[in-house]
Order: structure tokens, then C-alpha cells, then sequence
């Protein structure tokens, strides 16, 4: 009897061991979320990242700026020779370039004697075409100091010049201002920093011609040549920064979405400066969505108005006619009135065929262009000359600037991608942590780490491939939808469906279990009031 | 007034800037069928001289719509059909349509043999294109997708036909509405503004027994030497108004209650913009009349048959008249007169009772009254119908009729459709009845439409068919003539291509209860609990043996005993 008893005792205690060790890791094991590992630590440390810039200055004395001991103090050995025969700073510029090629992000500033005619009178600083700056030494440094007051004395100068060639504080700012919050500027700054696109590995620009009238005009333009002419130089120097692609329609029938105001006065259709916000909307619904890519679209429209609301004009604040006859709309684009009444008489036969002057037209465009893109033209300091622009429209040191700026923009825009990625899959249990996804998260922290580091080393070229490497790799990971499936299978139905099957199914365990111990107590007890 | 209009609408059209590489021409055909409903037909045909296949190059567009543009160079679309369809044609009343298409949307494309990784490609496409036409092709999957091997040949030039490039899928269930017309106007260079397209008014287009909008791209020879090439983007709407409901029983149409609008003008940009009115039937205006008359006719040969058409040139302003409006009115005179009976139609049911098995029938009907022909029949089952091929038989006048061809791919669960492809030769006036049974298979539960109970779609069959002609066809395919009888290319004088589609089938599958999981897990789990229990009770209780008490019969039968002083039992 007694046996009987110690069998069904060990049984009990042989099912609990069974479930234990066996069934609750089984359990654990089938119901378990995939998640694979992410570098929390790593991300951890972005959430609180210090970005470090630093650009390569070459500082190039000229003859007659440094004296004899002063030179042999300099640890290398400094250029002498400067362009005797120039006579203009712009071909000084050019035959500096030749002289040297200062890789990107990189500038060299030439220090020139006072006496030198090379700059006009009241210019100390040229910046040139490329990544290179003429400084004038001031007049009190010429002889009888050391060579480190000399440098002390030029290094105000030089900062200047790093601010203006490179990047300086308000723009990291402007760059930030969408990802972090930071004390506001004045008015003026919100309004420039809001104005550019945000960074983006591509963008689509796309013209369009809008004819609300094609009874009365035939309008031709020669997007192409124009296209070819003035756009793709520019595109083809933004290369590094983004990809771009360019197309043209045109519209017909499309209106804009305000009357504009007939003004007797000069015999002219308005529109005022407070209407224009409404000018957009009706004209967006006609030029469509890119069916081939996710790009940002840059639009810029070139609106022909109809023969009975010619000429119309644009007025500013001020009520005054802007003369280009354009404005541009914050991160969308640029919309150009072309009146087109001067092209014919009034006894003309309609419809008259009307033949576009793209220089016009497309010089109005690269402006707002510029703006979009973010290439800003602040002006410079007192005493500053820069260098008109080339060709490309686009000078070395502006493309720099840019590219610093983008660069700061793409490592703080991966930065939150992915740190807010962490802290959701972190609140969120249920969500499967795909391979794939962990492995796009670790790539998009190893090339921010790559990105941050090239920027305190200064090469700039490799930081913005690799922030736009980061940005891309988080981005998809982030948006990759294998991350929805299982995200709402809330913890009380879950109980629901289990509470069926392990109430019954641990109730007698644990009951035999306690059983098992009292009886096991009651024993010693009866062993002990034997033994007194 | 009106004379001198029209004698300058025509010194403009002749002074257009020299040699524009992009064309638009926009036609309605109107024509009054036997059932006194009646058919009215858009096309709008931009033809555009480039080449999207230049790789990555700067693109302008001016009348051709950007998007489309797009979508044929990023994804290397040779060919691309799409139809939005709600209603189903009645061809045994109606006759044959100028541009045929299924109930729902049905899309088919011809990749360029550059492409590498076509189903990838495929998929992509249908997610764009669902995003342009608001529809929802993006359900467009495997399990829907087949290459048809012979069915659906490239409209336009070109010699490769390896059916590794095409795709074809149809979604049976698609509504089509409001939100898919709207971006289908928006591909038009007048939009809604000018032109015909003003007539496209959405409540007065789906208030109709049938309505089918359509996007065609192809390349076109742009001569008859095809020495240069260009894109045709052909846009088609059909509609068939149902007289009898809107008209209050009178037997008249105009050109305003069909769509609520008159026309006042041509597209400007549209190098010809007419209307057409079919009068065969009426050649001496006894059955209906046509309002305002027009002195000019048109011939076309068109399905097979020789048609005469009464013009309405829009780009003419004498066309207007004198109230500068254009409303045509056909007034009916006699309902008689017998339509001739298309050649080849076809129809199709499910056959069969209960939730297990079940059959598919097909029928074609020849009516010629003496030539045979071949057809090419395409089904494309879903894979939860499970084709049990061995049962196909086609019969025809009760004989086996042996198909000369047949293509089969059997599906795969949840990754690709049948697909059953088949040229049978159809006897002169006969039906041949294609037969099929199949197995209805049971669904995951996440694989149910939210109306599981409405039943499961089947999209149609399609039968094309080169059908014998009466009359000469015209095969010079770039020669100049009205666009509702240019969209199919003939090959032959004797034949002309038809394709017809049945009916979509309407299938009930097993369907569960779908509280049933959690019933069902509760369930187990109490029968589980039940045997766990007793199990453990079996291996854990000790068991004695313990003296029974005696029954209560036992214990009376005692007391008697007692009383009567017999030793008890």
C-alpha cells in the first residue's frame, strides 16, 4: 500500500518534471517573435551624437609676405612665385588652380602683399571660382614679428573666409532645423532653411508648360535646347550631391485656381502677392504624380495666361510689378507668368503660333533652381569679393558648401531613422526583427559611423556618399513592411486562448505537488515525534 | 455667319507648324442596335514619333501624357492593354463591340526582350499602373498571372512573339467607377474641356447597362513602308445606354440625354474629331431618323461587314450651325428589322451540386451557316478550383471534337493559376460544349475575401478567333480610316480578327464559420484537459481494495432473515 502510494507520488512529480522541462521551453520556443539582434549599444550611442567638422586650410604665403627668418621658421616649403603676369584676380585665380588641385571639401587661401595691385583698393579677400581665396596681408604685418603673431593675426581673417567658402554655424543650423530643435533664429533664417528641398539621394525636375488657352495660342518651347543650354550644366556639376532627371509636359486647359484682379490703371490683370498661395492647388491635381520613381519633384511651370486675361502681372508686398513676373513656392517650385499679347495685333488671326525666348525664361528657373536646391548666396562680409559665376553656374567652394551641409542633413536624418526604428522595435514586443531588417540597420550604423568619422577627418567627398549610403540603407529599413504583420495580437487574447488548456492542465500538477510536500512534512513530523 | 466661321476654322487647319511629330484624333461612333438601346463609342488616338527605349534620356512630352510615358521607359512595356469593365456585353443582342474587353479589369503586356526579371518587373507595373487608373491591380499576383501561349498575339510591329515577355491577369470583381474615369479623362490632352470628351459626364456614363474604358499602347508603323515608328496611345470608352429606363418609354435619343451635354467645339489640338452615326440598317430613314442631316457618309468595313456611317466633322464650324451647338437626335420610327447574328458568341456556367466537386461548361456558338473555323480558347482557373484535366472533353452535334492544339499548365497552391489554352475547329451552325470538372479546395482562414459567403470569381474565357468575312477586309493597316475599324491588324481579305469573352464565373467555395477558431481551440483544449485529467488521475491516485458495503437489498434481505432467525446472506 505504502509502494502504491510512493508510485503515484513519483508519477506526479515525473508529469511536473515532464511539463517543466519539456513543455514550457516547447511553448516558449513556437510562440516566440523572430527577432534578430540589432546594434542597440551602437544606436544608443547616436542618439546622443557630437558631429565634428573639419576642413583642410592651406595657407600659401607669397613673396614679400613673410620675411627671411620668418620663412625659415615654416615647416614647408611655401610657394614664391605668383603669377607675375596677371593682371586681373580672376586669371590669378585660374592659374592658381592649374598650380594646385585641392581635393573637395578642402580650400587654400593665398596670402599677397599689401602692395599688391592684384585686388582693387578696398578688397582685402577674393574668393575665387574654385577652392581658392586671395588675402591681402594687412599693413602692420610686415616686418618685425614673430611668425606666430603673424598666423594670429590672419586667423580671424581665415575663419571668415572658412565661413564663407566652407560652412559656417547658421548653416548646420538651417541644415538640422528639421531634425533637431535648436533655439529659433529670426524670422528670416526659418524662412531660408525651409525653402530648400530636404536632402535626397534623387530628385525629379520637371517643366511644364501650362496653355489655359490653345484656341488663341500655339505656344512652342524649345524645352530641349534649353534644357541642354542652361539646366544639365548645373546638374552635371551637382552630380555628387544627388542624382537628377529631368522632364517637360504640356498642359492644357489648366487653369490657375485665382481670378486674377483687373487693374484699370495699367490696363492689366493682377495678382497679388496674398493670392498667390491659392495659385497651386487646382494646377497640382493636372501635372500628376512620377510614376517611375519616389524622388522628390521639383516643378516649375510656365504659365501662359489666356488672351482675355492678358497681360497679367505679378505684384509683390509693395504693390509693385515684380519683374521677373515669378516666385517660387517653398519645397515645390517655381511658376513663371509669360505674357504672350505682345506677339500679335489685335486683328490677328487666332490661333497665332507663339515661339517661347528660353533664355528668358530658363534664366528666371535657374535662379529659383538654385534656391531650391539650397545653394545660397548670402553676402559676404565687408571687404569680400567674389568671383563672378562660370558657365556652370556653380562655383567649387558653393558646391562644397552645399555638399557640407547635405552631409550634416543625411547623418542627422539617418540618425533619427534609425534611432526612433530602435526605440519602437524596443516598445513593441510583437514585431518580428527580420534578418534583413537587422542587417539594413547594422549597414545604415557601420556607414554613419564611416560618414562621422570622414567628416572629423575632413574628406568630405567619402562623408557624403557614405551619410547618403546610411540614409538609404535606413530608410529601408525602417519602411520594409515585413514589419507590420504581427504587430497588433494583444497579451489578453493571447491569455484567452491559452487559459482553456493550462487551467486544467496545471491545476492537478499543483495540486499534487502541495499534496506531495504536506505529506512529506506530515512524515518528518511523525519522524521526529518518534525520535523524542 | 456661320458660312464664314467655317472658311476660317479652314484656313487654320491648313496653316499648322510645320511637321509636328505628335497627332490626336478623337471619333465617337453612335450606333442604334436592334434592342433599342444604344451603343455609343469614344476613341482618342495620340500617335507620337519617339522612341522611349533611348535609355536614360530627357523626355517631353506635349501631347502624349507624361506618365504613361514613364511607365513605358522605366518598366520596357512593348505593348499594354487595360480595361475597366462594369456590365457584361450582351453580344447575342448587341452584336459584336469595336473593342471587346471582360467584366472587371483585365491588363496585358508585352515586356521588351531586354527585360531580365519580368515577373518583377510585371509586379511593379501593376502597382504603378493601380496607382494612375485609382484601381486595384495592385491584388494582381502569380496566383493570377499566366502567359498565354497563343492567345493574346502584339497588336502593334514587331516579330517576337516569345511568350516568356507577355503577362495577362484579369480581376473579375473589379468596380469600376467615378475615380477610375477621372484619371482616364486626365490622359486626354483637352481633358474634359474640349472636344468630344466633354460628353464624359460620370453620372450619366454609369447610369447605363454597360460601360468600358480602355487604355491601349502600342508601336505603329507611321507609313506604309514602316520605315519609322511610332507610339499609338489609343484611350476607348464604350458605353450602351438602356433606352427603355431613362426614356419613359419614348423612343427618342439625343445627343443630350444621353450625356447631358451638347458639343460646341472640337479639341483644338485634335487633328480630326468626328462623329459617326451607323445607319446600315437605315438606309432610307425607316426606321429612325437622324437630326440635323448631314450630307456626309461614310463607308467602313468594319467586323466583317460593310457599314455606312453619317459624318459630323467637328473641326468644321458649319457643323454647329447657327445655334453653335451640336445636339444629335435619332428618333425611332419602327422597332422591326432583325439584327444578323453575330458569327461567334459564347457562354459559360458552373455546373453541379454540393461544396465538393463541380463542373465547368463552355459554349461556342458557330452560326455560320456553312464554314467552319478554328478557335482559340484561354482559360485561366484560380488554383482553389482544381481542374481534374482528364475529365476535359469538347463535343460538338454530339461527336467528340478533338482540339488541335492544346496547352495546359496545371497550378501550383497559392502560387500560380491553370491556365488552359485550346484550338478546337467549331462545325458550321453548331455549338461545341467544353467541358472540365473540378474540385473545390478548402482555403487558410487568412485567405478568404471578407464576403466569403458572396462567393469566389472566375475571370472569363476568352475565345479569339479569325472569323470568316463576307466582304473584302481591308489589310493596308496605314491607310487612313476611321479609328473603330483600325484597333485590330488584318492580316487576310477573307478573315477578321474577333475576340469574346463569356461570362465571369460566380463560385462558392467550403466556407467556415469564422468564430470557429477560437471555438475550435477551446474545444480541443477541454478535450484535452478532460484526457489529461484522467490520465493523470490514473497514474498518480493509489488504488485499495476496500470491503464493499451490502446493498440495500442486501441489508433488508438481512433483516428479514434476522427476524425470521436465518443466518444472514
Amino acid at each position: 500500500c505504502l509502494s502504491e502510494r510512493r508510485r503515484g507520488q513519483l508519477a506526479a512529480l515525473s508529469i511536473a518534471a515532464v511539463v517543466i522541462i519539456v513543455g514550457v521551453p516547447l511553448w516558449w520556443r513556437t510562440t516566440e517573435t523572430y527577432r534578430a539582434w540589432l546594434p542597440v549599444n551602437q544606436i544608443n550611442e547616436l542618439a546622443n551624437l557630437q558631429l565634428q567638422l573639419s576642413a583642410d586650410v592651406e595657407v600659401v604665403f607669397a613673396r614679400g609676405t613673410v620675411t627671411p627668418e620668418q620663412q625659415k621658421k615654416v615647416p614647408t616649403q611655401v610657394v614664391i612665385s605668383l603669377c607675375l603676369f596677371c593682371s586681373s584676380p580672376l586669371e590669378a585665380d585660374l592659374s592658381l588652380h592649374t598650380l594646385s588641385e585641392s581635393p573637395c571639401g578642402s580650400l587654400v587661401v593665398y596670402v599677397i602683399p599689401e602692395s599688391s595691385t592684384l585686388l582693387p583698393e578696398d578688397v582685402d579677400v577674393y574668393i575665387g571660382q574654385r577652392r581658392t581665396a586671395l588675402l591681402r596681408i594687412g599693413a602692420q604685418m610686415r616686418v618685425g614679428r614673430t611668425l606666430e603673431q603673424l598666423l594670429a593675426h590672419l586667423e580671424p581673417r581665415i575663419k571668415q573666409v572658412l565661413q564663407v567658402m566652407s560652412f559656417s554655424h547658421t548653416d548646420i543650423t538651417a541644415a538640422l532645423s528639421d531634425r533637431v530643435r535648436l533655439s529659433p533664429g529670426n524670422k528670416e533664417s526659418i524662412a531660408d532653411s525651409m525653402r530648400a528641398f530636404k536632402s535626397s539621394p534623387g530628385y525629379e525636375i520637371t517643366f511644364s508648360l501650362l496653355n489655359p488657352d490653345p484656341k488663341s495660342h500655339r505656344v512652342h518651347w524649345d524645352i530641349e535646347g534649353a534644357v541642354q543650354t542652361y539646366i544639365q550644366p548645373l546638374l552635371t556639376k551637382l552630380a555628387p550631391l544627388a542624382n537628377f532627371s529631368i522632364d517637360s509636359q504640356t498642359l492644357y486647359y489648366a487653369m490657375l485656381g485665382v481670378n486674377p484682379r483687373y487693374d484699370s490703371s495699367r490696363s492689366a490683370y493682377t495678382l497679388n502677392s496674398d493670392s498667390l498661395a491659392h495659385v497651386i492647388n487646382p494646377v497640382e491635381a493636372r501635372l500628376g504624380s512620377n510614376a517611375a520613381s519616389s524622388n522628390p519633384v521639383l516643378n516649375f511651370l510656365l504659365y501662359v495666361p489666356d488672351a482675355h486675361h492678358s497681360p497679367l502681372h505679378i505684384h509683390d508686398h509693395k504693390k509693385q510689378e515684380v519683374l521677373s513676373n515669378a516666385f517660387h513656392s517653398p519645397r515645390w517650385g517655381g511658376i513663371m507668368v509669360y505674357n504672350v499679347n505682345g506677339f500679335y495685333g489685335p486683328e490677328a488671326v487666332f490661333p497665332v503660333d507663339i515661339n517661347i525666348n528660353m533664355a528668358k525664361v530658363m534664366g528666371v528657373f535657374l535662379a529659383q533652381l538654385r534656391l531650391l536646391l539650397g545653394v545660397q548666396s548670402s553676402a559676404p562680409p565687408p571687404g569680400f569679393l567674389v568671383a563672378p559665376c562660370s558657365s556652370t553656374g556653380l562655383a567649387d567652394w558653393e558646391l562644397d558648401r552645399l555638399m557640407w551641409s547635405r552631409t550634416v542633413e543625411n547623418v542627422a536624418t539617418a540618425t533619427t531613422t534609425i534611432t526612433s526604428l530602435a526605440q519602437l522595435l524596443d516598445q513593441i514586443g510583437n514585431i518580428v526583427i527580420n534578418d534583413n531588417i537587422a542587417q539594413q540597420v547594422s549597414s545604415a550604423v557601420t556607414s554613419l559611423q564611416l560618414a562621422v568619422a570622414e567628416l572629423e577627418a575632413g574628406n568630405l567627398g567619402f562623408a557624403l556618399q557614405y551619410s547618403k549610403e546610411a540614409i538609404l540603407a535606413s530608410e529601408r529599413a525602417f519602411f520594409d513592411p515585413s514589419l507590420l504583420h504581427l504587430l497588433y495580437f494583444p497579451d489578453d487574447q493571447k491569455f484567452a486562448i491559452y487559459i482553456p488548456l493550462f487551467l486544467p492542465m496545471c491545476v492537478p500538477i499543483l495540486l499534487s505537488l502541495l499534496k506531495i510536500v504536506s505529506e512529506a512534512r506530515q512524515k518528518r513530523r511523525e519522524r521526529q515525534a518518534k525520535k523524542d | 455667319p456661320s458660312l464664314y466661321l467655317g472658311s476660317i476654322s479652314f484656313i487654320i487647319g491648313l496653316s499648322s507648324p510645320g511637321n509636328p511629330k505628335d497627332d490626336f484624333q478623337e471619333e465617337l461612333v453612335i450606333r442604334p442596335l436592334h434592342s433599342g438601346d444604344i451603343y455609343a463609342s469614344f476613341q482618342f488616338r495620340t500617335v507620337w514619333e519617339t522612341d522611349f527605349m533611348r535609355g536614360n534620356k530627357v523626355s517631353h512630352y506635349r501631347l502624349f501624357p507624361k506618365s504613361l510615358g514613364q511607365v513605358i521607359s522605366k518598366f520596357s512595356v512593348r505593348e499594354l492593354h487595360i480595361s475597366f469593365t462594369q456590365g457584361y456585353w450582351r453580344t447575342m443582342q448587341w452584336g459584336q463591340p469595336f473593342q471587346p474587353s471582360p467584366p472587371g479589369a483585365e491588363l496585358w503586356v508585352w515586356f521588351q526582350d531586354s527585360v531580365t526579371d519580368v515577373d518583377g518587373t510585371w509586379k511593379e507595373l501593376t502597382n504603378v499602373l493601380s496607382g494612375i487608373f485609382c484601381a486595384s491591380l495592385n491584388f494582381i499576383d502569380s496566383t493570377n498571372t499566366v502567359q498565354p501561349s497563343a492567345s493574346f498575339k502584339p497588336l502593334g510591329i514587331g516579330n517576337e512573339t516569345d511568350h516568356r515577355f507577355l503577362r495577362y491577369a484579369t480581376l473579375p470583381r473589379e468596380i469600376v467607377c467615378t475615380e477610375n474615369l477621372t484619371p482616364w479623362k486626365k490622359l486626354l490632352p483637352c481633358g474634359s474641356k474640349a472636344g468630344l470628351a466633354v460628353l464624359l459626364k460620370s453620372e450619366k456614363l454609369f447610369h447605363s447597362s454597360f460601360h468600358s474604358q480602355a487604355v491601349h499602347i502600342r508601336p505603329v508603323c507611321q507609313d506604309w513602308q514602316c520605315k519609322t515608328t511610332s507610339w499609338e496611345l489609343r484611350q476607348t470608352l464604350n458605353v450602351v445606354f438602356d433606352l427603355h429606363n431613362s426614356a419613359q418609354g419614348k423612343r427618342e435619343w439625343s445627343l443630350f440625354k444621353m450625356f447631358s451635354r451638347t458639343l460646341t467645339e472640337a479639341c483644338p489640338l485634335a487633328s480630326s474629331s468626328k462623329i459617326y452615326i451607323d445607319i446600315t440598317d437605315n438606309p432610307q430613314g425607316e426606321q429612325f431618323e437622324v437630326s440635323p442631316a448631314t450630307p456626309l457618309l461614310s463607308q467602313a468595313v468594319v467586323l466583317g461587314d460593310r457599314r455606312t456611317f453619317s459624318v459630323y466633322d467637328l473641326t468644321q464650324q458649319i457643323t454647329f450651325g447657327t445655334v453653335r451647338s451640336l445636339n444629335l437626335l435619332i428618333r425611332w420610327k419602327s422597332s422591326e428589322g432583325d439584327m444578323l447574328r453575330p458569327l461567334l458568341h459564347a457562354e459559360r456556367y458552373v455546373a453541379g451540386y454540393g461544396l465538393q466537386t463541380g463542373e465547368i461548361h463552355t459554349l461556342m456558338y458557330n452560326n455560320h451557316p456553312y464554314r467552319s473555323f478554328p478557335v482559340l480558347l484561354l482559360d485561366s482557373v484560380p488554383w482553389y478550383l482544381r481542374l481534374y484535366i482528364h475529365t476535359l472533353t469538347v463535343t460538338s452535334k454530339g461527336k467528340d471534337n478533338k482540339p488541335s492544339y492544346i496547352h495546359y499548365q496545371p497550378s501550383k497552391d497559392r502560387l500560380r493559376p491553370h491556365l488552359l489554352e485550346m484550338l478546337v475547329q467549331l462545325p458550321p451552325n453548331s455549338v461545341t460544349e467544353v467541358t472540365v470538372q473540378f474540385e473545390r479546395a478548402l482555403l487558410k482562414w487568412t485567405e478568404y475575401t471578407p464576403d466569403p459567403n458572396h462567393g469566389f470569381y472566375v475571370g472569363s474565357s476568352v475565345i479569339s478567333s479569325l472569323v470568316p468575312s463576307i466582304v473584302a477586309m481591308d489589310t493596308n493597316s496605314t491607310r487612313e480610316r476611321p479609328l473603330f475599324s483600325s484597333f485590330f491588324p488584318c492580316k487576310e481579305e477573307s478573315s477578321y480578327f474577333v475576340r469574346v469573352y463569356t461570362e465571369p464565373l460566380l463560385v462558392n467555395l467550403p466556407t467556415p464559420d469564422f468564430s470557429m477558431p477560437y471555438n475550435v481551440i477551446c474545444l480541443t483544449c477541454t478535450v484535452v484537459a478532460v484526457g489529461y485529467g484522467s490520465l493523470y488521475n490514473l497514474l498518480t491516485r493509489s488504488f485499495q481494495i476496500e470491503e464493499p458495503s451490502p446493498g440495500l437489498a442486501k441489508r433488508i434481505a438481512n433483516i428479514i432473515r434476522k427476524m425470521r432467525g436465518v443466518p444472514p446472506l
